[in-house]
């Protein structure tokens, strides 16, 4: 790892104010890709600025049907919140199948969705919940947010404090993790509410995080899984890699899509 | 007793293992320590034109940067491969030049080109990534394929063709004779998948050169300290063996990867003499993929005839070898007396004949990898014994026991001549605890679970305790293949066994404690073992290929013989009775049939205290022996696996897998157990999980945890272990070895069992679920009820 300066942020507005100071320098949230990065020197930020204590990022509130989760909130704190359990146990069966307990435990919400790995589970679940992503400076929807592979709407300094989303009345995430990393090769996540179904796929996609249309509308008029078995998936617009072409992918997304319907009840 | 043998006693070594008080090189700390990065080609294949040292030799912290060409003109010797093996001409084998520095050509990417000497870890690291190196990049051959394709770039000027050797064994004429008059002849194209070796320990060295008396020391991770030092001396030129010192610590594995003395080891030694520090460098897990000699990486051919009943009437193998892009240290004994030797099989085949083309390519060097070249051979057979069965719809269980070695010792076409064994046995214990007559009842209610589920078999037979000496000697081993051992009593009746076998994870502290506890009755506790430094232990040949047990104990054993005759001389001088009178045990020698008797420790304190010997005597109680087998072991078994494939994403499940071994005479069943539980999980590994995939210009593309898939508990079922053991007839102990059978003989059993499963019998390894599900798709398989 190259020679860095840690900072550590009190607050949202604290962060942005050591960011604007660094050379070039990054926010370090649960530093789960981070860190490995630096330390494969492939990334080296003049300064980290440390949010994973700012308290304004920090938190979970359930107000009716409106779930609001601090961005440094760890994938562990959010699988084990018993508020969002109980009126969306989807986020918490994702976030208790993020990695593994180390990686649960300084990992954060916040630090994937604004890493937006085309392989991270979260990116999929704020694109199926429509979720709002609240950043120092302005509210962002997830279907504008998530522009392409590792890539987001949130500009230089920018970062995100909280998310936020309605609870679906249906909803489920099944993954088919890559055998090797464990990340997703594909992830589904279902969320069927008043506003329709919105099905959002990670893994799977040769950019990134994507909403399945026809799925939705197949889904809209009959949220089943038999519903799916007419779904076709473009091939070309899939992954290929070691693990598997885009024709295997474009089977998994349809399998798991049809898994978390299933799932979802 | 309780803590001889056959005793589950616990490792006595765990209790620093478990703690974290292992002493591991890079544990190790000297005074005035440097730390070495190196410059390695991101290139496959290219010249190196220039090496520009100025911007690194400038930063901070920075001793030295050092190149090939000082390399060279300092003497150092180029690495050898110890083997020669000659082709079917009787042309000797091309090995190309190995410099551990490359002067003129890089042929991998990792191949190092510069060292950095730095006062810190990072400074060497930061400094390494501005050594200016100019390449002019050649194209590559990153597969055999591309190797021996026509126009293919040469990668050792010496090895037209990218041939090393094209070798034989065993009767072409005979065979194709044979297969010409086969009843049925099944055919098959079959790859053994290229592996990392992955020890929890990446390799690390600290070298340190004393100037006051022109003396090195080494600590690195060696699974054979001795070979180490005589191949840096005799090869290498760093230092005559009476100046050199190398030690292997405790070791976090090795699985054969460990067994070589690789460029970093070398550089690393010539360093601290250049800049007279104390020099360290640990692998990281990413640098260990790219210089770690890989394993397997076969692509065979072959044909396997059989008659009107069913009995082998031939069998004809053609294997191409990847060797990389050197040849290490024993990678041509892999694929040639290490392989083809084994391909009888557990049958009798009267003909067989193998040819073995050796090849370069821009890829890591390949050697010996858990099972070497035994592994391969146990696939061939399995594979081809399985899907000759399904072609004429024969029972593969009985297809096996129709061509099983029922008489010993038996000679094979291919040199081996196997001792002792109860192949039926194994079979018929592994097919009881897998329920093997239950299966189709299991299948029936799987399919109407949506699932296609399957069972295969396998009855691997390897070969262990490489041997003998002058019989390797004359199929071009460069070593004797002996073990040694020294027994020492002390004044106070305690025992020191000093052992050329290394443990690096095997219990050998245990288990050749209970060796010799059971041998003189004296606790478990008394008797230490003492391996892994040349200044200690005389020289000794090292562990690998499952030889620690039936050569190593063998050594043990012999001085324990001579150790006995002196203790039986000096107690019945002093209890005044003929030798033939006493017995050892209960921590005394005792007069048979009365009460006269010295304790242990006394006979211990008479040896040195030496006032009151047999006349002539010499004082003292130690003996030393050389062992030498007079032949390999040949452990076998039955392994049997059952799966379940999930059509729709062509995962594989493991439900059930069994394995019925032969290891002869077992001193520790729960050691045993052990390794056989790792070394299903690393056949495991080979066959559903791992492949080290480099793209046509020679970058590994699974170059870390994140694309190459290592076995996790979660991968693996609980598994069934049993032993049906008939004793092994050629060593003292009646010992086979039990260290890469699992290795050896899962690949078969889980690959037989998926394509029962999926009805296709052409899947490669590894298994993976995309692999499985495509197979399905083209096939067309359906879940069959029956």
């Amino acid at each position: 790892m190259h020679n860095t300066k840690y900072h550590k942020a009190g607050s949202a507005a604290d962060a942005a104010s050591l960011l604007s100071g660094a050379d070039d320098g990054t926010v370090l949230a649960g530093g789960q890709t981070l860190i490995p990065t630096m330390k494969a020197r492939l990334a080296a930020p003049s300064d980290l600025v440390d949010v994973s204590c700012a308290s304004d990022m920090r938190g979970i509130s359930v107000s009716g049907n409106t779930v609001t989760i601090g961005a440094a909130m760890t994938h562990a704190e959010v699988a084990g919140s018993s508020e969002v359990r109980a009126i969306c146990p989807a986020i918490c069966d994702l976030a208790s199948n993020i990695g593994d307990p180390a990686v649960r435990n300084r990992g954060t919400l916040g630090g994937s969705v604004a890493n937006n790995d085309p392989a991270a589970d979260y990116p999929a679940a704020m694109l199926a919940l429509g979720a709002t992503i609240k950043t120092n400076t302005r509210d962002i929807a997830a279907d504008d947010f998530f522009t392409g592979m590792f890539d987001t709407a949130l500009d230089e300094g920018e970062i995100i404090t909280s998310v936020s989303f309605t609870a679906p009345s249906k909803g489920a995430y099944a993954k088919f993790p890559n055998p090797a990393s464990r990340y997703a090769m594909c992830g589904v996540f279902v969320a069927s509410t008043d506003a329709g179904v919105r099905v959002a796929v990670t893994g799977a996609g040769s950019d990134g995080v994507f909403r399945a249309g026809d799925m939705e509308a197949a889904l809209g008029s009959d949220f089943s899984a038999s519903a799916l078995d007419g779904a076709t998936v473009d091939a070309g617009d899939m992954l290929s890699d070691l693990h598997g072409d885009g024709v295997y992918r474009a089977n998994l997304v349809k399998v798991m899509a049809k898994r978390a319907v299933t799932a979802a009840g | 007793m309780s803590e001889g043998i056959g005793a589950p006693v616990k490792r006595k070594e765990d209790k620093r293992f478990t703690t974290g008080k292992g002493k591991y090189t890079d544990d190790i700390r000297m005074e005035n320590q440097a730390y070495a990065a190196f410059v390695r080609s991101p290139h496959a294949h290219a010249k190196v034109t220039n090496i520009d040292t100025s911007a690194a030799e400038a930063m901070d912290g920075v001793v030295a940067v050092l190149n090939g060409a000082e390399l060279t003109g300092d003497g150092i010797g180029n690495i050898i491969c110890g083997w020669a093996i000659s082709s079917k001409d009787g042309s000797p084998m091309n090995m190309g030049a190995w410099s551990a520095l490359a002067t003129d050509t890089v042929r991998y990417t990792g191949d190092a080109v510069a060292v950095v000497i730095a006062d810190s870890k990072a400074q060497a690291r930061a400094a390494a990534e501005v050594v200016n190196v100019s390449y002019d990049v050649l194209p590559v051959a990153a597969n055999i394929e591309a190797a021996i394709a026509s126009g293919a770039p040469q990668i050792h000027e010496n090895a037209p063709g990218n041939v090393i050797y094209d070798w034989e064994i065993g009767e072409k004429d005979a065979t194709d004779a044979a297969i010409a008059g086969a009843a049925h002849v099944t055919e098959m194209d079959i790859t053994n998948n290229r592996l990392a070796p992955n020890p929890m320990e990446t390799r690390a060295a600290i070298a340190t050169f004393d100037e006051s008396d022109d003396h090195y020391t080494l600590y690195t991770t060696s699974q054979n300290p001795h070979v180490a030092r005589l191949v840096l001396s005799a090869f290498y030129a760093v230092a005559p063996e009476n100046k050199l010192r190398v030690i292997a610590p405790d070791v976090g594995g090795g699985f054969g990867s460990k067994i070589y003395i690789y460029p970093e080891e070398i550089v690393c030694l010539w360093a601290s003499m250049k800049t007279k520090r104390s020099i360290k460098w640990t692998s990281d897990r990413s640098e260990a993929f790219l210089t770690d000699a890989h394993g397997r990486d076969h692509i065979t051919k072959a044909k396997m005839g059989f008659d009107a009943d069913g009995k082998i009437v031939g069998f004809k193998v053609s294997t191409k070898a990847n060797f990389g892009a050197y040849m290490s240290l024993f990678s041509s004994a892999v694929p040639t007396y290490l392989y083809a030797t084994l391909l009888s099989g557990t049958y009798n085949i009267p003909n067989i004949y193998c040819e073995v083309l050796a090849v370069y390519s821009n890829t890591n060097p390949v050697d010996a990898y858990r099972g070497a070249g035994r592994p391969e051979a146990s696939y061939v057979v399995e594979r081809m014994v399985e899907t000759a069965a399904r072609e004429m719809g024969k029972d593969p269980a009985e297809l096996r026991r129709q061509n099983f070695v029922r008489e010993f010792p038996h000679q094979t076409p291919v040199i081996m001549n196997y001792d002792s064994g109860d192949f039926e046995g194994n079979l018929d214990q592994a097919m009881a605890a897998a329920d093997w007559n239950g299966f189709s009842a299991r299948k029936a209610e799987a399919a109407a679970r949506g699932k296609m589920r399957g069972i295969g078999m396998a009855c691997y037979i390897e070969a262990c305790g490489i041997a003998p000496s002058a019989a390797v000697g004359s199929l071009g081993a460069g070593v004797g293949l002996w073990e040694s051992a020294e027994v020492r009593v002390n004044p106070v009746g305690t025992i020191e066994v000093l052992t050329g076998s290394h443990s690096h994870g095997q219990g050998h502290e245990t288990t050749f404690a209970q060796v010799v506890a059971e041998r003189f009755g004296v606790p478990l506790d008394s008797i230490n073992i003492v391996h892994g430094d040349t200044d200690k232990v005389q020289f000794g040949m090292g562990t690998y290929g499952s030889r620690s047990g039936p050569v190593g104990l063998s050594a043990i054993v012999k001085a324990c013989d001579k150790v006995e005759v002196k203790v039986r001389k000096i107690a019945a001088h002093l209890l005044e009775c003929n030798e033939d009178e006493l017995t050892i045990g209960d921590s005394q020698v005792k007069v048979e049939g009365t009460n006269k008797a010295l304790g242990w420790h006394e006979v211990g304190l008479a040896a040195y205290t030496a006032h009151n010997l047999p006349a002539d005597m010499e004082p003292g109680l130690k003996e030393g022996a050389f062992y030498d087998p007079e032949n390999f072991t040949f452990p076998m078994g039955c392994f049997i696996a059952e799966v379940e494939v999930d059509p729709e994403t062509g995962t594989t499940e493991i439900i059930k897998f069994v394995a019925s071994d032969d290891f002869g005479v077992i001193i520790n069943p729960m050691i045993v157990e052990g390794q056989v539980h790792g070394g299903i999980a690393q056949g495991i590994g080979q066959a559903m999980l791992e492949e080290v995939i480099y793209d046509d210009n020679g970058q590994q593309l699974s170059g870390s945890y994140m694309d190459y898939t290592m076995p996790r508990a979660d991968d693996l079922p609980s598994f069934v272990v049993e032993h049906h053991n008939t004793r092994c007839t050629t060593n003292p102990l009646g010992i086979k070895g039990c260290g890469e059978a699992g290795a050896i003989g899962t690949p078969p059993a889980i690959i037989n069992a998926i394509t029962d499963a999926i009805g296709d019998n052409s899947l490669s390894m590894p298994a993976t679920p995309s692999k499985v599900w495509a197979l399905i798709q083209s096939s067309g398989a359906k879940i069959a009820a029956e």
